[in-house]
C-alpha cells in the first residue's frame, strides 16, 4: 500500500434486527454467499491491501466469530510477527464490562494500538459487504492532507424503518470535506451514507480516543466524530462499487439474493481481490438424475435430488427428491427432506425439514428458521 | 537426532504413468484428478492422517513441479505438525556423484539416510496410483502382532484378472509361501494392492544387499519381497476388504471417477470421519444459471454452469456457456466450453478452451467393453467447429 497500515475491525454491532440469524453469533460471523461469513470481506480487504497486523474487537456473543477466525492462517494472518489479533470486552481495568460505545471499544486495545508499527490504521466494521483495495483511498487521505478520512457511498435517502440499525449520514462538501454528520434521522437529508470505514493516522487516533473517553463520551459518531469536526480536517472518499448492509433479516435477504447478479458476484468474489475464508474439506456438490436447478449459487457438500431456483445454498445440504426451493437461502448441514416446498425462507444451520413440509415467507419478511430447528 | 518414530511412511510418487498419455505429459500420475476436486495423492495422504502417521516422505522424480507445489509444507492433510510432516524427496547428488531411482526399492535405498533420522520400528511403503481408503494403524498392528518381517496388503480380484497383478500365494495363516509378479497362471486370486509394512532393520538389509546386485531391477514387487522369501524371512498377507482401484489407464480413470455418480457409489466420499483432505481453493460457490440444466454430475465449486451438463465431472473453475452440452466426461480446472460446443465421453484437462461449436468425442454405450475416451491435453485450444473425433488424443500446449 501507499503507506504502512494496521487494521481495526469492530465486530461488536448490536443487530437486533436481525433477530434469530444473531441469536447464536455476530453479524461478523453471519453466513453470507454459500461459504462466506460477513467478516470474510473486511479481512479480506486488508489483506489485500497488504494491512498485516489486525485486530478485530468483540463485544458480545463472539464464540462463532472465535471458531471462524481461529489462528486467522485463512487470510494468511497467522504470522511470527503481527497478524492477528481478538479484544473480547472485561479485558482491562479502565474499561470494565460491556462496551459503552466503540470510543471504550477502542481505549480497551489502546496497547494494540500504541505498539502498532505502522503509521496509519484502517478501521472498518463488519456491517458492510463490500470489496475494496484501500490503496486509493489512502492515497486520497495522505494526498489531501486530511486528519480522517471517512469511507462511504451515495445511497438513496430512505425512511428510518425502526431496524435500530446505525445509520451515519455526511454532509460533504465540493471539496470532499464533511461538514456534517446525521445519525440516525427518520428523514434523511443526505446522500452520502458513511460506511463506517476510517482512515486515520495512529497518533491522531490515540488523541481522538483519549479526549473523547476522558470527557466520558463514548458513541464514536455522535461524540467523536461530530464534535471534532471543526478541530480535525475530516474528509470523505466515495466507494462506487457495490455494499451490502447486514441491518435486518430482509436486508440479509436481499445481500444474498444480490450475490445471483452476475455483476456483482463478479466485482465481489472474481476481481483481482479475492475474498478469502475458512474452507472445510467438503466433497463437490452432487447432482442426481431428479435435480433441477436454476439461477443459484450451489457450494461444496450438497446432494440435490429436488428443485431448486434463486437461492443460495451452503455447505453439504440435502435437498430431497421432489422438494421446491424457491427464492430461499439454506444454511450449511440443513436437510429439506422430499416433497417440502419452501419459498421466501432462511434456514438456519443444522436444520430439518420434514417431508411435505411447507414454508412460505415474503421478500420484505423471509420466514427464518433458527439453528438446529426441526420443522 | 529427531524424535523416535514407529512408523515412517514412504510414498512412491515417481512413477510417469504413461498409460495415462496426455494426462501425464507434464504432471507425475499421484496428480492426476480425480472426483472433481482431488488428486489420487490424496488418498494415501489422508489414509496416513487418519491412520496417526504423521512422517510421510514423498519419493519424486518425473515431472515433480506440479507435486511438489500440490504438497506444499502438507498442511492440507494436517501433516504440518511440529514433529512430523510431508517431506518431498526428490533424487540428489551425493559427493561426485549423484544418481536417479532405478527402481522403488533404490528410491528407499537412496533415502536410508532420511529414514533413520526417525528411529522407525516400521517402514510403511505406499504407491501413489490408487484409489481408497485404509486404515494402516490396523495393519501395522497385524504385523506387529504376528511378528512379520513384512506384511503385504492384498486384495482379492477375480481370478480371471489375477495375472495382471502381483499374486500372492499364502497358507491358511495367510503367511506368504510365493509371490508372482502377473503370473500366466496364478495360483491364487489374491493381489498386492502395493502397500507393505517393513520391519525397518530386515528391509535394510535386502535394500543394502540388492544395491549391490548389478542384475537386480531395484523393485519392492520384483527383487526385495523375493529375495526376503528366499530368505527365508516372515512374509504374512493382510486382506483389505474395502474398495481399491488402479487408475492407471485412461478407461479406469473415466470408470473409477463415472462410478461416483451412480446411486449408491461403491467409494463412498462423503464419510465425515474418514473425510478425504485435499488443498482447497478460495473459489466462490458456483452457480448454476437459468438456462443451465445439470442431471447426475458432480460440481466443484467455482464453476458456473450456463448450458446443459450430464453425468460429468466438473473440477473448481469450469465455464459451460450457454447452449453447450458436457456429456459423460470428465472436465479438470479452468476449463471453458464455449457456447454450442459438446464434449462427449472425453477427459478434458485443466485450461482447454473447447471453442464455439466444436465437437469433442462421440457418444457410446456404456457397456462397451471398450469405450474410445477422447483425450485433451492442458492448455490446449480447440478451434471453433473443430471436431475431434472419438479416441483421439489432443496434445498439450505449454
Amino acid at each position: 500500500m501507499y503507506r504502512e497500515a494496521f487494521g481495526l475491525i469492530y465486530a461488536g454491532e448490536d443487530a437486533a434486527a436481525l433477530r434469530e440469524l444473531v441469536d447464536q453469533r455476530t453479524v461478523g460471523a453471519l453466513p453470507i454467499g454459500g461459504k462466506y461469513r460477513v467478516i470474510d470481506f473486511p479481512l479480506s480487504n486488508m489483506v489485500n491491501s497488504d494491512i498485516r497486523k489486525v485486530g478485530v474487537i468483540t463485544s458480545r456473543n463472539y464464540n462463532s466469530l472465535m471458531d471462524h477466525l481461529s489462528s486467522g492462517k485463512a487470510w494468511d494472518l497467522s504470522r511470527k510477527s503481527d497478524g492477528l489479533f481478538i479484544f473480547t470486552p472485561y479485558s482491562l481495568r479502565e474499561t470494565p464490562g460491556v462496551f459503552r460505545g466503540k470510543v471504550e471499544a477502542l481505549k480497551s486495545c489502546m496497547g494494540y494500538i500504541r505498539r502498532a508499527k505502522q503509521e496509519y490504521c484502517v478501521m472498518t466494521e463488519t456491517s458492510f459487504v463490500f470489496n475494496i483495495n484501500f490503496d486509493e483511498m489512502m492515497r486520497s487521505h495522505c494526498e489531501s492532507g486530511a486528519d480522517l478520512t471517512i469511507l462511504y457511498h451515495k445511497a438513496e435517502p430512505v425512511h428510518g424503518d425502526g431496524d435500530q440499525f446505525h445509520e451515519v449520514f455526511l454532509d460533504v462538501g465540493e471539496d470532499g470535506r464533511v461538514r456534517g454528520i446525521e445519525v440516525d434521522p427518520m428523514l434523511p437529508t443526505l446522500s452520502a451514507r458513511s460506511m463506517k470505514t476510517y482512515i486515520v493516522r495512529k497518533d491522531v487516533l490515540i488523541y481522538l480516543v483519549d479526549d473523547s473517553f476522558a470527557k466520558g463520551e463514548f458513541k464514536f459518531s455522535e461524540n467523536l466524530l461530530r464534535n471534532n469536526i471543526d478541530r480535525i480536517k475530516m474528509m470523505a472518499f466515495e466507494h462506487k462499487g457495490y455494499v451490502g448492509t447486514m441491518r435486518s433479516v430482509a436486508s440479509y435477504f436481499r445481500v444474498n439474493m444480490d450475490l445471483l447478479d452476475p455483476k456483482i458476484r463478479g466485482e465481489l468474489f472474481t476481481s483481482k481481490n479475492r475474498i478469502y475464508t475458512k474452507v472445510k474439506d467438503s466433497v463437490p456438490a452432487k447432482y442426481t438424475k431428479s435435480a433441477a436447478v436454476k439461477n443459484s449459487l450451489v457450494a461444496n457438500g450438497c446432494i440435490i435430488e429436488g428443485r431448486v431456483e434463486n437461492s443460495v445454498l451452503f455447505r453439504d445440504v440435502h435437498v430431497g427428491k421432489d422438494a421446491v426451493i424457491r427464492n430461499s437461502i439454506i444454511l450449511a448441514n440443513t436437510d429439506v427432506a422430499e416433497e417440502a416446498d419452501l419459498e421466501y425462507a432462511i434456514l438456519d444451520k443444522n436444520v430439518n425439514v420434514r417431508q411435505r413440509r411447507r414454508l412460505v415467507g415474503n421478500s420484505e419478511f423471509p420466514m427464518v428458521i433458527r439453528k438446529g430447528g426441526l420443522v | 537426532m529427531r524424535r523416535k518414530k514407529k512408523t515412517v511412511a514412504m510414498l512412491l510418487a515417481g512413477g510417469q504413468g504413461s498409460r495415462l498419455g496426455v494426462l501425464t505429459a507434464l504432471r507425475a500420475k499421484p496428480a492426476v484428478t480425480y472426483g472433481g476436486k482431488y488428486r489420487i495423492i490424496d488418498f494415501p495422504l489422508s489414509n496416513c492422517t487418519h491412520s496417526g502417521i504423521d512422517t510421510v516422505g514423498v519419493l519424486t522424480q518425473y515431472r515433480p513441479l506440479e507435486l511438489n507445489t500440490y504438497i506444499g509444507t502438507g498442511g492440507a492433510w494436517d501433516l504440518d505438525t511440529m514433529s512430523g510432516g510431508a517431506y518431498v524427496l526428490p533424487p540428489f547428488v551425493k559427493g561426485d556423484s549423484g544418481e536417479w531411482y532405478s527402481g522403488t526399492a533404490n528410491a528407499i535405498y537412496q533415502n536410508v539416510g532420511f529414514i533413520e533420522q526417525f528411529d522407525p520400528d516400521n517402514l510403511l511403503v505406499l504407491s501413489g496410483d490408487h484409489i481408497y481408503k485404509m486404515n494402516y494403524k490396523w495393519m501395522i498392528a497385524a504385523h506387529e502382532e504376528k511378528g512379520a518381517d513384512a506384511t503385504i496388503a492384498v486384495i482379492p480380484v477375480p481370478i480371471e484378472e489375477a495375472s495382471r497383478f502381483g499374486i500372492m500365494d499364502t497358507d491358511e495363516e495367510l503367511r506368504i509361501l510365493e509371490f508372482e509378479e502377473k503370473p500366466e497362471e496364478p495360483k491364487s486370486n489374491l493381489a498386492s494392492m502395493g502397500v507393505y509394512v517393513f520391519k525397518w532393520e530386515t528391509v535394510k538389509k535386502y535394500l543394502r544387499e540388492d544395491k549391490l546386485d548389478p542384475d537386480s531391477d531395484n523393485d519392492f514387487g520384483k527383487n526385495i519381497i523375493p529375495a526376503m522369501l528366499e530368505g527365508g524371512e516372515k512374509l504374512y498377507a493382510y486382506e483389505f476388504g474395502g474398495y481399491w482401484k488402479d487408475v492407471g489407464t485412461i478407461q479406469s480413470l473415466w470408470e473409477a471417477n463415472m462410478e461416483l455418480l451412480t446411486t449408491a457409489p461403491p467409494f463412498n466420499l462423503y464419510d465425515g470421519p474418514w473425510r478425504i483432505f485435499s488443498q482447497n481453493l478460495n473459489d466462490p460457490p458456483h452457480f448454476v444459471d437459468s438456462e443451465a440444466t445439470i442431471e447426475n454430475s458432480i460440481i466443484c465449486e467455482g464453476c458456473a454452469i450456463y448450458g446443459t451438463v450430464e453425468n460429468s465431472i466438473l473440477s473448481s473453475g469450469v465455464t459451460v456457456e450457454r447452449n453447450a452440452l458436457v456429456k459423460d466426461s470428465i472436465i479438470m480446472s479452468d476449463t471453458t466450453v464455449e457456447s454450442d460446443a459438446r464434449v462427449v465421453m472425453s477427459i478434458v484437462d485443466e485450461e482447454v478452451r473447447v471453442g464455439k461449436g466444436a465437437s469433442v468425442g462421440e457418444e457410446q454405450a456404456y457397456e462397451l467393453a471398450e469405450k474410445q475416451i477422447t483425450v485433451v491435453g492442458k492448455g490446449a485450444r480447440i478451434e471453433e467447429g473443430a471436431i475431434i473425433e472419438a479416441g483421439k488424443e489432443v496434445p498439450y500446449v505449454s
